[in-house]
């Protein structure tokens, strides 16, 4: 390594985010201990002001001069602090709705809080990893806590088989990803992801060097595709989605997107940009591949956690689209498309959540069922956000497609542009059984929104969102794509 | 021009439907006066569109132009033509008719069915006023969703099935539509409708656009082999769903013939207009045959729409034929008896499902055979319904006639077997209709419940008067139609005709 670990105490306000963060980590965990039963409540509330305040501290950094600290393994630059921004703004909705359902179903415990914490923390590393250690000192933070999240249900039964099988195969992906990082590392001798790139653009690889490159590469991409969920490295994302409590099912699927959206651009993007005509070509058949069964596959799904998992599948095939095309503005498609997913999936999952009662997972499609006559306005929300999520205009879903479709077409892929489209279409489907249920069928038992009043308004703000966003996509667009 | 009338008439009614919403179905009453005032507001404005409107040129008219997606060069861009300015009218003018013919017949949910009804009013309106090519998907799309759910949520026994069928179908058929917008922004950098007539495409480039476009528009209006969904459609809908189903959006595919595939690939609508004329021809026999054999009125108004949609695509692609250097007058006729007989189509069409209407709220049956000698209990309904099926089957003097005629002349002009094939129409068409008359409305009383029927009362009155006007106006002086259109068709007629290769 070219550069000595040197420690200037200035650089740290780079890394300010996540050093408040996990002081406030330490606090919210130690203060728990000794919080009464009483006032459990206090730990939730000092939850969303750690991130709240995570969030304006990014927030703040964004605009400053690109910095990279730590002996270059931490860089601060705009994606790293929009991504943070975002990350805690999507925790702090998903810990609204979160709150309710634990209540629920007596799952509200102090460590719940400090777990999901901790996994904002490993994101933040991973957005702002600027080595593939730090990047994968992120990704296993991030990976241990979700596990332990969902095992904290531990009286249910599929709660406790996900976080196994999650686990399991968590570590498989991870195994993976460090094996294709340890032959980047052995054949390129560093592990930061600038003399990765310099290495990698230099017109002097030889046919071993670029073999074993090329080897490594393949196993980051199937490291990658498995944390993202893409076909066929899929099994693991509908069992998971389905066994883990709703909250759970609703973080693990949107948060850690951006994060491994995050890692995903720093290592193919940032450090091996080099050979993208080698990682597209394995992109654009993972993502087919993920849009097709993601499509097909939901149709026959009555669980609509599940049937949500098969749409994730769907989606990230739709991201990685925006990768194949090998362009900045693609990369911002794929950006805006994680942004606008995270959205919508927030909104769905909290719908979920709504219906939930005392001890009842509201988990099947039926449930919807009727809810148009007793909750007229959050049948209408979800309706926004299902046909968002089908893409049908004039909702935000629409715009996040037709970008990454605009960048496909441009980038010479009209066929692969009508197979997605066909396949939109097919999932359009499934997203219509939900309104179906909600509109055109009538409730079998009363269907009642017993939801706290914060609740119901962030979700509601969260679905009018899709559509006002919608409406005005303009600057978020533009912003996705100044992130590169 | 500056003045911002197309985008009040687009978004007054959504926003007076998201209020009507709001007031909830507790005060329906409240919602449908707020409805009904709003509707003929708009109704109202929309005619200073005709009398201020410039017929002597082609220029899109009311121009509205702001950036709106800068990212992609997307305007929010509006302006009206002599081919959609009446297309508007006929909008807002069947609005009006929905809204007051549902009045007391819709008791479940009376306030989100008026809200569905202004909404789809305004997007629809969008579809016509948009120059935008995103723009237009984005009204094109959004127009499905209320009619998704007046089809699913206040039709018949097997409405689900159709409304979700209704929705797929046509959402299959646009999707392409926006892949090939998407290649001709990629190509010429701009979504600007005008800008995508003037964009130079090859040969292959324009069979693959045409052909994309050919399923969005086929779907919708609809064409033989593609138009399944209609008569699941227009069966399951509530008797407002069918008739703006009916009047305006099977109008929507026709439009889009007009505005994309015409100016945007003329070299292959030359090439495949054979083929479109055929499907066309096979729309206006085959179909008519199969009306011919139902026993559900709603079904056999269903193909009979098809049938005489086919008039419209027949009107659209025969131009071709018809045209000969010096001798546009064919070609013309064919174009504008195609904009004429999408216009008389919406208020017979229309005017055919509320009679259907009206039989169905009091004894709630579409069957032909439910009935019979309907006009000993309703006869000032019966003179309507007669009158209406007269124009169904193209009697001189009403609306139908017009239409139809003018394309079968353009017809002759291209080849003298389609105008025969298209004229059966005449035949097999009044065989139907006046079939129909007689099984429902002539005749002894068979059933004991037609004998309580009791007549219009003075609301069914109302919307039964004013269609009659129009579609006896139409009929007998059609001239300030054919007026207000005849730039803009002369001009699309030579964007038809000049190659891009």
């Amino acid at each position: 390594m070219s550069n000595s670990f040197t420690f200037d105490i200035s650089t740290l306000s780079a890394a300010m985010p996540e050093i408040f963060l996990l002081s406030a980590i330490v606090v919210v965990l130690l203060l728990d201990l000794f919080l009464t039963k009483q006032f459990k409540q206090a730990t939730y509330y000092l939850t969303q002001l750690s991130l709240l305040v995570t969030g304006l501290l990014a927030f703040n950094l964004i605009d400053e001069p690109q910095a990279i600290i730590f002996g270059g393994s931490f860089i601060m630059d705009n994606m790293a602090s929009v991504f943070k921004v975002f990350m805690a703004g999507a925790t702090m909705v998903a810990l609204v709705y979160t709150r309710h359902y634990l209540i629920q179903h007596s799952l509200f415990r102090g460590e719940y809080f400090t777990l999901v914490l901790l996994s904002v923390l490993g994101m933040m590393v991973m957005v702002s990893g600027y080595s593939l250690l730090t990047l994968y000192l992120g990704l296993e933070i991030l990976s241990l806590s979700l596990y332990t999240l969902i095992a904290i249900a531990r009286e249910r039964a599929g709660a406790v088989e996900a976080a196994l099988k999650y686990f399991v195969l968590g570590a498989i992906a991870s195994g993976l990803l460090l094996y294709g990082m340890s032959m980047i590392y052995g054949i390129s001798g560093s592990l930061n992801i600038n003399e990765i790139a310099n290495f990698a653009s230099s017109s002097t690889l030889d046919s071993r060097e670029a073999l074993i490159t090329n080897f490594g590469l393949v196993f980051l991409v199937i490291g990658i595709a498995f944390k993202l969920g893409a076909v066929p490295f899929h099994n693991w994302v509908p069992d998971v989605y389905q066994g883990s409590p709703t909250s759970v099912t609703m973080f693990l699927s949107t948060v850690p997107k951006i994060a491994a959206v995050a890692m995903l651009v720093r290592i193919l993007v940032d450090g091996l940009g080099a050979m993208q005509p080698y990682w597209s070509d394995l992109f654009m058949v993972l993502a087919i591949l993920s849009i097709a069964l993601g499509s097909v596959v939901a149709l026959m799904q009555t669980n609509i956690k599940r049937m949500l998992a098969y749409s994730t599948i769907s989606h990230i095939g739709f991201i990685m689209l925006g990768f194949v095309t090998g362009v900045i503005t693609g990369y911002g498609a794929a950006v805006f498309y994680v942004l606008v997913y995270v959205l919508m999936s927030l909104a769905a999952f909290g719908m979920i959540i709504l219906l939930n009662k005392q001890g009842f997972e509201a988990d099947q499609i039926s449930d919807f069922k009727g809810l148009s006559k007793h909750s007229p306005w959050f049948a209408l929300m979800m309706l926004v956000i299902m046909l968002s999520m089908a893409g049908v205009p004039p909702f935000i879903g629409f715009y996040s497609k037709l970008f990454i479709l605009q960048q496909v077409v441009s980038a010479g892929f009209v066929t692969i542009a009508v197979i997605a489209v066909i396949f939109a279409v097919i999932s359009a489907y499934y997203y219509l059984q939900v309104i179906k249920s909600m509109y055109f069928e009538d409730a079998d038992k009363e269907v009642a929104v017993t939801a706290p009043m914060d609740m119901q308004l962030v979700l509601s703000i969260n679905a009018v969102l899709i559509l006002v966003v919608g409406l005005f996509p303009d600057f978020w667009m533009k912003l996705s794509i100044s992130l590169f | 021009m500056d003045n911002s009338l197309l985008s009040v008439l687009i978004w007054l009614p959504i926003f007076a439907g998201a209020f009507v919403i709001l007031l909830g179905n507790e005060r329906a009453n409240t919602a449908r006066w707020v409805s009904v005032i709003v509707s003929v507001l708009v109704f109202i404005m929309s005619l200073s569109l005709y009398t201020e409107f410039d017929s002597t040129t082609h220029l899109m008219q009311f121009e509205e132009k702001s950036s709106w997606i800068s990212q992609f060069n997307i305007y929010y861009h509006l302006g009206v033509d002599g081919i959609s300015m009446p297309l508007i009218i006929l909008t807002t003018f069947s609005t009006i008719l929905v809204v007051v013919a549902g009045w007391e017949v819709i008791q479940t949910r009376p306030a989100h069915y008026m809200a569905a009804f202004l909404m789809m009013e305004g997007l629809i309106i969008g579809v016509f006023a948009a120059l935008d090519a995103i723009l237009f998907y984005a009204f094109w799309e959004a127009s499905l969703i209320p009619m998704l759910l007046i089809i699913g949520v206040w039709g018949g026994d097997n409405r689900v099935y159709a409304a979700i069928k209704f929705f797929l179908y046509t959402f299959l058929g646009s999707v392409f539509m926006l892949v090939s917008l998407i290649y001709m922004y990629n190509k010429g950098g701009s979504f600007s409708i005008l800008d995508m007539h003037n964009l130079s495409l090859t040969t292959v480039e324009q069979a693959w656009i045409f052909w994309a476009f050919f399923m969005a528009f086929a779907v919708k209006v609809p064409m033989f082999p593609v138009h399944t969904w209609l008569p699941d459609a227009h069966v399951q809908a509530p008797t407002g769903g069918s008739v703006i189903l009916a009047a305006i959006m099977l109008k929507m595919g026709g439009y889009g013939f007009f505005r994309f595939s015409l100016p945007i690939t003329p070299d292959a609508s030359l090439e495949f207009s054979e083929v479109v004329i055929i499907l066309s021809l096979i729309a206006i026999v085959y179909i008519g045959f199969v009306a011919l054999v139902q026993r559900d009125m709603k079904k056999l108004i269903a193909y009979s729409s098809i049938s005489h949609m086919g008039f419209v695509t027949l009107g659209v692609f025969a131009l071709f034929l018809a045209y000969q250097p010096g001798a546009a007058e064919g070609a013309l006729l064919g174009l504008e008896g195609a904009m004429v007989q999408m216009i008389s189509h919406g208020f017979i069409s229309a005017a055919m499902f509320l009679v259907v209407g009206v039989l169905y709220d009091r004894l709630h049956s579409r069957e032909i055979s439910t009935y019979g000698g309907v006009i000993n209990s309703m006869p000032r309904f019966t003179g309507f319904a007669v009158l209406f099926a007269m124009a169904n089957a193209g009697l001189p003097g009403t609306s139908g006639f017009v239409g139809e005629f003018m394309v079968i002349l353009g017809a002759v002009q291209a080849n003298i077997w389609y105008a025969v094939l298209a004229a059966t129409t005449l035949i097999v068409g009044a065989a139907y209709t006046l079939w129909m008359v007689k099984r429902v409305f002539w005749g002894a009383i068979t059933n004991p419940e037609v004998e309580t029927l009791s007549d219009l009362n003075a609301r069914e009155f109302g919307i039964m008067a004013v269609l009659a006007i129009a579609v006896i106006a139409m009929g007998l002086y059609p001239q300030p139609v054919i007026d207000v259109m005849h730039v803009s068709i002369e001009h699309l007629l030579n964007q038809a005709l000049t190659s891009k290769l």
